[in-house]
């Protein structure tokens, strides 16, 4: 009510209304959308880190709140029960290239892909990769200590850990993949044999 | 007429399929356009539009030749390069989409519902009346100034929820509109991605819909593509006509203010 009242004084005052209407926002947005498929209006309400990640990436400030929640996600990151990290590398490569899942014309019994070549070039000799995020060819050069493996599984599981507000999906925490695909993600990431570790033209003299 | 667009087309996606495994590049639909020159499908599907701008329909058997898209009564030159914007006579900030279908209800006596239930064609369908109707508009506005009024408190507000949508952040993925479009010179696969913060990218992928959709053989306006961008966001489906979709395509055409009209497009 007070804001209302303060808002109809200025108006009267400088004869115009408002334009930020931060307040009404989540009421637009929801009369603006239905269910479609497996799409339904719950996707709409956010989460902390995705009210805290909605703004220009300009206006973006690492503050005591944006490091409290890098820790929260940090701790809530779970790592595989058995300890093993790396599954198979050619049926990582699949889930790599996989862009469907989740979108309201998928069939959500078919498994979802990472859509990984939307956005990171990959195996050197697949072309049709994004830029969004880096090049992970050779990636596999960082090899496979105990941190390393950690280190990757967390950026899959959830990349905020590490860079709050990064464009990267949370393929764990939002249950994208599955425990198993993240392992051959690992795999295909982090194999020798891997094709991301190849180099163009045929086997990598490295290894 | 049907039968001419088809064997008009051949010839050319012919070229396509025997260019496409030679140019396995971003640069590949360019060179297309290249060697489209000005032919471009949509010609058909602007005929089309303006066919039905002038055909009596509906209970009142009226044409929309009376339709004020914003410039005056029946005035089509130069009306859709000022969209969205306020109408004093609905109080609210329309795109043209929405403002053809208040005239189909007003003039003709249409239901509204029943034609916003299926504004555009599914994949292996002609196009639809809306779409050829808001193809022709935009080339009643090709090559003038892109120029979205901003005048009134509503077309302001407008804006602002505009951007807030723009970097509003939610689904499985946590992909807003900004997770694509707030760099520039990235891309997704090979599909390069206009920096729609930035003014000339903007105001040069905003001046270029409608498009005819070479991959889907039919013409897409800003609102289909609005609503197909969502999908691939993880959203539930954008209601056509929504605040939300008027909100982002007065953020995109006040971003790309000053830019020039070249739609129809020609897209992959």
């Amino acid at each position: 009510m007070k804001a209302t009242i303060y808002r109809m004084t200025l108006v009267m005052w400088i004869g115009v209304a408002p334009v930020a209407v931060s307040e009404d926002l989540a009421s637009v947005i929801h009369a603006s959308f239905s269910d479609s498929g497996q799409a339904t209006l719950m996707r709409l309400e956010q989460d902390p880190l995705q009210q805290r990640c909605s703004q220009p990436r300009d206006k973006r400030v690492d503050d005591d709140i944006a490091m409290a929640l890098r820790q929260e996600r940090l701790n809530a990151v779970v790592f595989p029960e058995d300890g093993n990290f790396l599954g198979d590398w050619q049926r990582g490569s699949a889930v790599a290239a996989s862009g469907r899942g989740l979108q309201s014309n998928d069939d959500p019994s078919i498994a979802n892909g990472g859509n990984c070549y939307a956005c990171h070039q990959l195996a050197p000799t697949e072309v049709a990769y994004g830029t969004l995020g880096p090049s992970l060819t050779q990636y596999g050069l960082r090899g496979q200590s105990e941190a390393m493996l950690r280190y990757t599984w967390t950026k899959l599981w959830d990349t905020h850990a590490f860079n709050l507000c990064s464009h990267m999906p949370r393929f764990g925490a939002q249950k994208i993949l599955t425990e198993q695909q993240l392992k051959d993600v690992m795999a295909f990431l982090l194999d020798p044999n891997s094709s991301v570790n190849q180099s163009a033209e045929g086997p990598s003299s490295a290894h | 007429m049907t039968l001419y667009r088809f064997v008009m087309m051949i010839p050319r996606w012919w070229l396509l399929l025997m260019v496409v495994p030679a140019l396995a590049d971003e640069g590949i639909f360019d060179q297309y356009r290249d060697l489209m020159g000005d032919d471009n499908p949509a010609i058909f599907v602007i005929e089309e539009g303006e066919e039905f701008w002038v055909q009596s329909q509906g209970p009142s058997a009226a044409t929309l030749e009376a339709c004020d898209l914003g410039l005056g009564t029946g005035v089509t030159r130069g009306a859709y390069a000022q969209f969205p914007r306020y109408f004093a006579d609905t109080d609210r900030v329309m795109d043209i989409e929405t403002r053809l279908l208040y005239c189909m209800e007003t003039l003709q006596g249409r239901d509204r519902e029943v034609i916003a239930a299926k504004p555009y064609s599914l994949r292996g369908d002609f196009g639809t009346e809306l779409e050829a109707l808001v193809t022709w508009l935009a080339a009643e506005s090709e090559g003038m100034t892109i120029a979205p009024e901003q005048a009134h408190p509503k077309e302001r507000a407008m804006y602002a929820m505009g951007e807030e949508i723009f970097f509003y952040r939610a689904g499985p993925h946590d992909f807003s509109c900004a997770t694509c479009h707030e760099q520039s010179n990235k891309r997704i696969r090979l599909q390069q991605l206009p920096n729609l913060t930035e003014h000339t990218e903007v105001a040069e992928a905003y001046g270029s819909w409608p498009a005819y959709r070479m991959s889907q053989g039919l013409v897409r306006t800003m609102g289909w593509r609005l609503q197909d961008c969502f999908r691939q966001q993880r959203w539930p489906g954008l209601i056509f006509g929504s605040e939300v979709s008027i909100a982002l395509q007065t953020y995109m055409a006040v971003n790309a203010t000053g830019g020039i009209m070249t739609a129809p497009g020609l897209k992959r």
